[in-house]
This record gives C-alpha cells, structure tokens and sequence, in this order.
C-alpha cells in the first residue's frame, strides 16, 4: 500500500507553500518542540533507536546507535555536524529539504545536538548550493530571533546553528574529509579509528548526520517511533525522499515508503519508464556509486538497504537512475569513472591512480578499442582499487565498473568484435 | 584529481572592500578562537566574488593574512576546490554545464556542442568578446531536472538545447531568465502536477 498523505514528513518538498517560520509552523514544526527536549537525553536516542531510522546519507547505519556512541561526560565540546554535501550523482533530496522545509532540518538539528549534548552545530553545504545556502541562513535568522535556538532559548537548551560551505569536492561527503574541510584543510579523508565521536571536529566529540536524517527527527519525536517503524519493512522502516532521473517520462524526487517496489515507484510518481517498461535496460537504484541492475533483476525489486545489498549493490540516498534501451551502457559507466576520477582527493595510490586508469581503459572499450583479455584486466584492476584505499571512494569508482563487466561482459566484448572486424576490413 | 595552476596574469595586488572585511570578520567569529582557518573557502570565496568571479593569487595571500595560515596552505584550499576559478571567466557568464551520467543520459552533451559553437571551443577560455566562458563540471546536485546548468548563483534547469540558447541569449542582453525549470516545472515536481500532497499543491504562493 501506498504512503498516506498524512504520512509524509516533508509537506512542502516541492516549494508549493511557505519555507517561512510561519509557514513551518502552520505544518507543524517547532510545535512544542520544549515537550519533545523533555524526554531527556537518552530519551530521545532510545526513541530514535527504537524507530529503526537509519541514515539516509547512503551508508544506512542506524542513527540511534550511532547517537549513542558520544561520551556522556567529556571536558571537551560536542559537535553535531550536518552533512549537506549532497554530491553523489543522481541524489537531489537535501535541495529540497533546504530550500522548501529548512525548519525541519533546524529544529532536528536542535533535537539532535540536545540528545548528544553538543551545544554547537555546523551544518556544510556543498558549495554549489548557494541559493540553498541562502535560504538555510535566513531560517536560521528567524529561529534566532524567535529564541527557538541561540543563548538561552525559550528550550532552555543553549544552541548554536552555523552555516558553513565547501567549493565543489565531492569527497567532503566523506565524513572525516568533511571535517578536515571544515576545519581549513583540503578534503582529504583521515583513517579511522578514532572515530568522529571520539575525535572529530577540533579533535572534539563530533557526530556527521545527512540532512535527510536530522529533518526527519522532529516528526518522529512528535509522532513516536512506532508510527515511524510502523511504516516500511523490517530493519528498512519509515519513509523515504526517493529522487528518480534518467529516462522516464517525468523525472520527480517523492516521499514513499522504505520497500517500495521500484515498478511501483516509478510509475506511480514518474510516469513510467520512457517507452514503457519493457523498454528498460538497467537501474542504477541508489546514486552513482552503487552497482547497477539489469532490468532481470528489476522486475520485482523492492527499494530497501537488505534487498539491494543482498542484490551486490545498495540503497545508497535512494538516488534511482533510470536507463532504456537507448542507452550505451559503456559510455554511462565511462562517464561515472571520469567522475570518480575527477573527484579522487589523490591521498592515497589505488584510488588516485586507478580511477583514471579504469577511465582510460572504458573510453577505449566504449570504442571497441580493446581486447577481450583487457576486461579480465579492467575487473582485475578493480578489486585492487576496491578495499585498499583510506575512504569509500576507491570502492565507489570500483564497483560501478565491476556491475557494468558483470552484467554487460557481452555488450563489451560484441562492441570489440565489430571493431575489429572494421580494422580487419580497413586493412583488406 | 585535477591538474589546476595559477594564472600566469595575475593582479599586482587585491584589497577587501570595506564592508567585505567586515563580512569576513563576523565570519571568522562562526569558528572557535585559534580556528579561524576554518573561515577559509567562506573568505577566499568572498574575494573570488569581489573580484569578476575569478580568485587571483594576490586575494590568495590576503586571506592566508588574515587567517594566520601559510600561503601555500590557502594555495593548496584554492588549487584543490574546483569551484575557485583561477582564470578570468566571462563578464556576463560563466556556464557550467553538469555533464554526469544523470544529465548525460537526458542530454547534457547538447549542450556542451552549444557552448563550444557559442562561446569557444575549450573549456576555460573567454570568448571573443570576452562576455562568456564555460566548463563542463561534475554532478550539481538537481539530477530530477536533468539536464541543467549553473550560472554564478543560479541554476537553469530541464534544458534542451534550443532552451538553453534562449538563455544564454538572456545573459548576453543583460537579462537573465528566471532560475530554475525552463518549462516551468515547480521544482523537483513530476512535470504533469503532483502525483502526492495535492491539498498543499492548491494553496500555492
């Protein structure tokens, strides 16, 4: 069944109302958020324990628990700090939430840093959003001057909201490079451990959330977590900003249920696949990093973190790339490799050096420029990439490549005869 | 990784508008005492903004000042965020057109040829008149109104070629269009209207 209107968090996704304080409010926001601040603590990180939230920034790890590992006492200030480096191709859910409904992410961001006790929150915005960087900063203004956040508040939890912002390095969505550009430095990953929660910002306690995780924590609090867990699938619950792309008829980005079956989703809000869905070639289900599925395996996929993890690929920001028959898979994959090339901090070798080999290679392949023994060679050089580098990234440009030689090795190697076959018959 | 230099032309000197400096020191007061390098892409982002949207390496050695950082600790920031231009771009526009997968598969390409017909052949380089430049760039972040461009603070969105043109007219008269969809679309809303929250589709402003 469908996601209820009543259901949905984020009412003004699409801008149609005011982003204002007032208009926030009249959806409810800001509502006796005090009464929420009194459940404590603790309180409020069991309940979003118990709500099964899991973040919504890509990797899925339960945000609760992931609350739950700041200290409790520590002489040193805590840090909330909010992820809203959305860079991840195919992902466009934290624009909207910023420039339609920034109430909700400054009235989570206030919950949050209370449940993990931190008094300070930076929130990073990639550095191309600055008309969302604008609007953030003007709610911000608001919620200070109607006391709802700043030195002794009306919540009687003393808050500092700041707006920060990078120049376009998609790896400041890494958390660890994220904090290394906030705090002046070029992005480039630390290894981990320690951790962000024992050293983090300023070498302080700091907790990295995406903005879609902290928007979604007031409701919760305000609805309780069954209402949250109740909607979705086990271990996958509540809804989820799903943002469609690619060729179908009406590209969207939509609130829906955790689970929703892809078919489901994209005819329901996107007008189906271009040409209908027997014109489908392959889904890349959750921004550009994660492996793509041939339309097999589309048939009755369900959008969740264990169903696609289970497929070898993932859920990611619920980015749903959609190609058709049209598409040369070759060169859509190609262009993910010049990404993850371009985008490479260069710290460490595997990464910095394979992107743009692999790169180089499908730009031959795209081609036909290549020979058969070079795609053993190509999934070979990604699993030495993947796994061997300090940060995610190396995995990410890895297994893009490894999905496209998986399930198109034929595409590949059909595009390599018939060039030589054109050299051969050149040369007669 | 990208190989980015220094313009070899560069401005004997750069110098903080008075209100700019003071922008910069309320923004250097965001981050706790002894990290103000923090404010450094807020900073240098000013001085790229004061200065035709390009950040010279004058502007570069200022801010190192004012933050007490090494100069090449604010050349490495300016030289690895590819937003920070270190060349002169166009007067009227500087296009950037997202040409990653999501918008390639929608047709960025096209637009791409259009910039290469209309301003120059490379990337990076004035045109004639010295009005336009652009580049190709890495996802921008509105992949449901694909294909898009950014120029300075805005985006202009679900483009075809013949749209963007209109555009691109638009800022050679010295009148944008207004931002965002091309084919007034709302946002990220499915072209044909609402397909959820209709009840808050009607009360619009």
């Amino acid at each position: 069944m469908a996601l209820q209107d009543k259901d949905r968090i984020f009412k003004n996704l699409y801008g149609f109302q005011d982003w204002r304080l007032a208009g926030a409010r009249s959806r409810g926001a800001w509502d006796n958020t005090k009464a929420l601040i009194e459940k404590g603590h603790d309180g409020i990180i069991n309940e979003i324990k118990s709500s099964g939230l899991r973040g919504r920034g890509g990797a899925g790890f339960p945000t609760g628990l992931k609350w739950s590992f700041m200290p409790k006492s520590d002489p040193r200030p805590s840090y909330l700090v909010i992820n809203a480096d959305e860079s991840e191709p195919g992902s466009c859910k934290d624009r909207e939430i910023m420039r339609h409904d920034p109430h909700l992410l400054i009235e989570g961001a206030l919950l949050a840093s209370f449940a993990m006790r931190a008094h300070a929150c930076y929130i990073y915005v990639r550095g191309e959003f600055i008309r969302e960087r604008e609007r953030l900063q003007a709610a911000i203004d608001e919620a200070y001057d109607a006391k709802l956040i700043g030195h002794s508040n009306i919540h009687g939890w003393d808050f500092e909201c700041y707006v920060h912002h990078g120049a376009g390095a998609y790896i400041c969505g890494e958390e660890t490079a994220l904090l290394e550009s906030l705090e002046g430095k070029k992005g480039q990953p630390r290894l981990k451990p320690p951790f962000p929660a024992n050293v983090g910002l300023y070498g302080a306690p700091t907790t990295v959330n995406n903005v879609e995780s902290i928007a979604v924590v007031g409701d919760i609090l305000r609805r309780g977590a069954t209402w949250f867990a109740g909607i979705g699938k086990p271990n996958n619950t509540g809804t989820k900003l799903f943002q469609i792309s690619g060729h179908v008829e009406m590209p969207c980005v939509v609130e829906e249920e955790m689970g929703i079956p892809l078919r489901e989703l994209l005819d329901r809000h996107a007008g189906g696949v271009r040409g209908g869905w027997g014109n489908l070639l392959a889904v890349i289900p959750g921004g550009s990093s994660m492996p793509m599925l041939p339309e097999a395996q589309c048939q009755d996929l369900t959008l969740d973190f264990d169903t696609l993890s289970k497929l070898k690929s993932g859920m990611g920001t619920a980015a749903v790339i959609v190609m058709d028959k049209s598409t040369d898979v070759i060169a859509a994959i190609r262009r993910i490799a010049y990404f993850y090339k371009h985008e490479s901090c260069g710290q460490c070798t595997p990464c910095r050096e394979g992107c743009g080999w692999m790169w180089r290679v499908l730009q031959r392949m795209e081609k036909g420029e290549a020979d058969k023994s070079e795609i053993d060679l190509l999934f070979d050089v990604t699993k030495q990439v993947e796994g061997h580098t300090i940060c995610a990234l190396g995995d990410a440009a890895a297994w893009p490549v490894q999905g496209l030689i998986r399930n198109y090795r034929s595409v590949i190697e059909e595009r390599i005869d018939r060039y030589q076959a054109a050299q051969r018959q050149a040369a007669e | 990784m990208a190989v980015r230099r220094l313009d070899p032309n560069q401005p004997t000197s750069f110098a903080f508008t008075p209100e700019n400096a003071a922008w910069a020191k309320a923004t250097i007061a965001k981050y706790p005492p002894g990290k103000q390098a923090s404010a450094v892409i807020p900073v240098l982002w000013r001085a790229q903004e004061q200065h035709d949207n390009w950040l010279p390496e004058p502007a570069m050695r200022v801010v190192a000042d004012m933050l007490g950082m090494a100069y090449i600790r604010v050349y490495e920031i300016a030289t690895f965020y590819t937003m920070f231009q270190l060349s002169p771009v166009g007067k009227k526009a500087h296009v950037q057109v997202c040409g990653t997968t999501p918008c390639m598969l929608r047709g960025s390409q096209a637009l791409v040829e259009v910039c290469k017909r209309r301003i120059h052949h490379d990337p990076h380089h004035l045109s004639a008149d010295g009005n336009f430049s652009w580049e190709e760039v890495e996802c921008l972040g509105a992949c449901a109104n694909a294909p898009m461009v950014q120029i300075f603070k805005d985006t202009y969105e679900d483009l075809t070629p013949e749209l963007f043109e209109k555009v691109l007219d638009g800022f050679a008269k010295g009148q944008p269009p207004k931002p965002g969809s091309q084919i007034g679309r709302q946002a990220s809303c499915p072209a044909g209207g609402p397909t959820t929250l209709k009840d808050f589709a009607k009360t619009g402003k």
